[in-house]
């Protein structure tokens, strides 16, 4: 069996910052492993762990520097990995979902995986189609936001986290692709046996003509135009003074709505 | 220039986003003085049409398919009504269902895709208002394609509440073969004895305590103020808290006299299910922290400063 896991490296973004044009000032930038993906790539593990002959494949579309973020997928169990990326995609703004589909489903179609896992979302442009759009370009089927997964051998046994506390239980053929949800496991810590085997491991570099693609396949009728910081909307009454003065004043309030008084 | 909004519904009730994008499609449909198609697909869409016949709606059209969401029939039916309508602009929900059907039903019709729109604008195309980074910035896209597929985020436009006029039809719409996936039931998230919608004050923890052993902190403020401990998403996540202490879109809906949130930088899906609460207090060291533009107080600074205090005012 092979699983194919998405793993996006994420920029995070300090609290304070600065917008240059239609990006942040790369100072103000930390780079690190999508939340979501954590998650799925844990899964993948996990499934591996339970069974024979499971080989965990990751994937991710990023520039060399995304190598690190990869290196983590790999010292937490991936079993190799492989990189998209092509000078053609220095000049994109905005990689739409369409495009990160047509990339996807590229390497989906090379590699045949069983299985395909990705994060619900990104935590930096928050797009959450990716997953459910290759499934559809693929043939696969799907779930999205799944918070329990048991495979069977032709279908998985999925829970979809929907709204206000209420879970789906939903039974989905395979092959299929499933997005996680944070919660679903305990992503485990790279091991500093596992930092050392990952050195090893095979990164494989896949340009656009790797993958039968063309620079077309970056098109995108989507353009990112503008980008500003959202206006604070905040009227709140904010004490001032150090914790001391700031708890007493707090207090007081409290105490004028009740609280603590039994 | 036609818009077709697609309602959101669960266990036998529309959703409030089904009302919400009723607004948002009549303003893409003024902006081009289009008509507004609405469609909704299983369960009891008769009532379903009832209730989706507001002012500004021009049709509704119902689709019986079973009693419950299936992204398959969902897809099947809204590209088919796609093909029949060829909407400029197809809008759909960016709800746990949505995310389920709207990037496939996108990729099949080869429509560009904005997810999670907040806001958006039509001219001779549709620009749309985006977060990113966690909220923390604003973007704006152009979309240059004749048509477009638009998820809207919950809780961003009014509801529509004015009864309306529109012609109501059914839409004839079978899925092909067997379906791929099955929803066999539903189940409510449980665990543990404590309700958090009967607090009257809640004090709520969030990824700012970083470790468990500092829960007790907390605990500690929430016995001085005779308050129900919840949490954020990632402490139930991490396994500190159990899942029916979780206040958010997946969680629990609050609505306490006060609500003290500890720690909690205030993301969209939290403050969904905690804004409704009367006085929202908020401790955290990020100036710009969203969760300070919904409270009406607030304490930047530390909160194993802050917190140890405010145990010892009511002590």
């Amino acid at each position: 069996m092979k699983i194919l896991v998405t793993v996006k490296e994420v920029a995070e973004v300090e609290d304070d910052f600065e917008i240059d044009g239609l990006g942040i000032d790369e100072a103000y930038l930390e780079y690190d492993l999508n939340e979501w993906d954590d998650y799925a790539v844990e899964e993948a593990v996990q499934i591996a762990e339970s069974g024979d002959d499971v080989e965990v494949v990751s994937v991710t579309i990023g520039p060399e520097r995304s190598e690190e973020t990869i290196r983590m997928a790999l010292a937490k169990g991936a079993d190799r990995a492989i990189r998209v990326w092509d000078d053609a995609f220095e000049s994109v703004d905005l990689l739409d979902v369409a495009a990160k589909t047509r990339l996807l489903a590229a390497v989906v179609e090379q590699e045949e995986p069983d299985l395909v896992l990705t994060g619900v979302q990104a935590s930096d442009d928050g797009f959450g189609a990716t997953g459910v759009s290759v499934a559809d370009a693929v043939g696969f089927e799907w779930a999205a936001v799944v918070n329990e997964l048991e495979l069977e051998e032709s279908v998985a046994n999925v829970r979809r986290e929907l709204e206000g506390g209420v879970e789906e239980l939903t039974e989905v053929d395979l092959p299929a692709v499933f997005t996680i949800q944070t919660g679903i496991n305990e992503p485990r810590y790279a091991s500093l046996r596992g930092i050392r085997q990952a050195q090893r491991k095979e990164i494989a570099p896949m340009g656009l003509d790797d993958l039968g693609l063309d620079a077309s396949a970056l098109d995108s009728p989507i353009e990112l135009t503008g980008m500003r910081e959202p206006e604070s909307e905040s009227d709140a009454t904010i004490f001032e003074g150090d914790a001391e003065e700031t708890a007493a004043q707090l207090a007081d309030v409290l105490r004028e709505k009740g609280v603590g008084a039994q | 220039m036609t818009v077709l909004a697609i309602a959101d519904h669960r266990r036998g009730d529309l959703r409030d986003v089904s009302y919400e994008l009723v607004t948002a499609g009549r303003q893409l449909a003024d902006a081009t003085g289009g008509d507004l198609h609405v469609a909704v697909i299983s369960g009891e869409v008769d009532e379903f049409a009832e209730n989706l016949n507001l002012d500004g709606v021009d049709a509704v059209h119902t689709v019986e398919n079973g009693e419950e969401f299936n992204h398959d029939v969902y897809a099947g039916a809204v590209e088919a009504l796609y093909g029949e309508l060829e909407p400029a602009v197809l809008l759909m929900p960016n709800s746990v269902n949505g995310l389920d059907y709207a990037p496939a039903v996108a990729n099949a019709l080869d429509l560009p895709l904005v997810s999670d729109a907040v806001d958006f604008d039509y001219d001779d195309g549709l620009t749309a208002t985006r977060e990113m980074y966690e909220s923390k910035v604003e973007t704006t896209v152009d979309v240059d394609a004749e048509h477009v597929a638009v998820t809207i985020r919950g809780g961003e436009w009014p509801a529509a509440t004015n009864v309306g006029d529109a012609e109501v039809s059914a839409f004839d719409y079978s899925p092909e073969g067997e379906l791929g996936s099955r929803v066999l039931g539903f189940e409510e998230v449980t665990g543990g004895d404590v309700d958090i919608t009967e607090a009257d004050v809640l004090v709520s923890v969030g990824r700012g305590i970083e470790e468990e052993e500092n829960l007790e902190l907390v605990e500690e403020l929430a016995d001085a103020l005779g308050a129900t401990l919840s949490s954020s998403r990632p402490i139930v996540d991490a396994g500190w808290l159990p899942p029916n202490r979780q206040v958010g879109q997946s969680g629990k809906v609050v609505t306490p006299d006060v609500y003290l949130a500890v720690g909690i930088s205030g993301a969209v899906q939290h403050v969904a299910g905690m804004k409704g609460s009367d006085t929202i207090v908020a401790i955290n060291t990020d100036p710009n922290a969203p969760i300070f533009d919904i409270a009406d107080y607030g304490i930047i600074g530390d909160l194993f400063e802050v917190v140890p205090e405010l145990i010892e005012q009511f002590s």
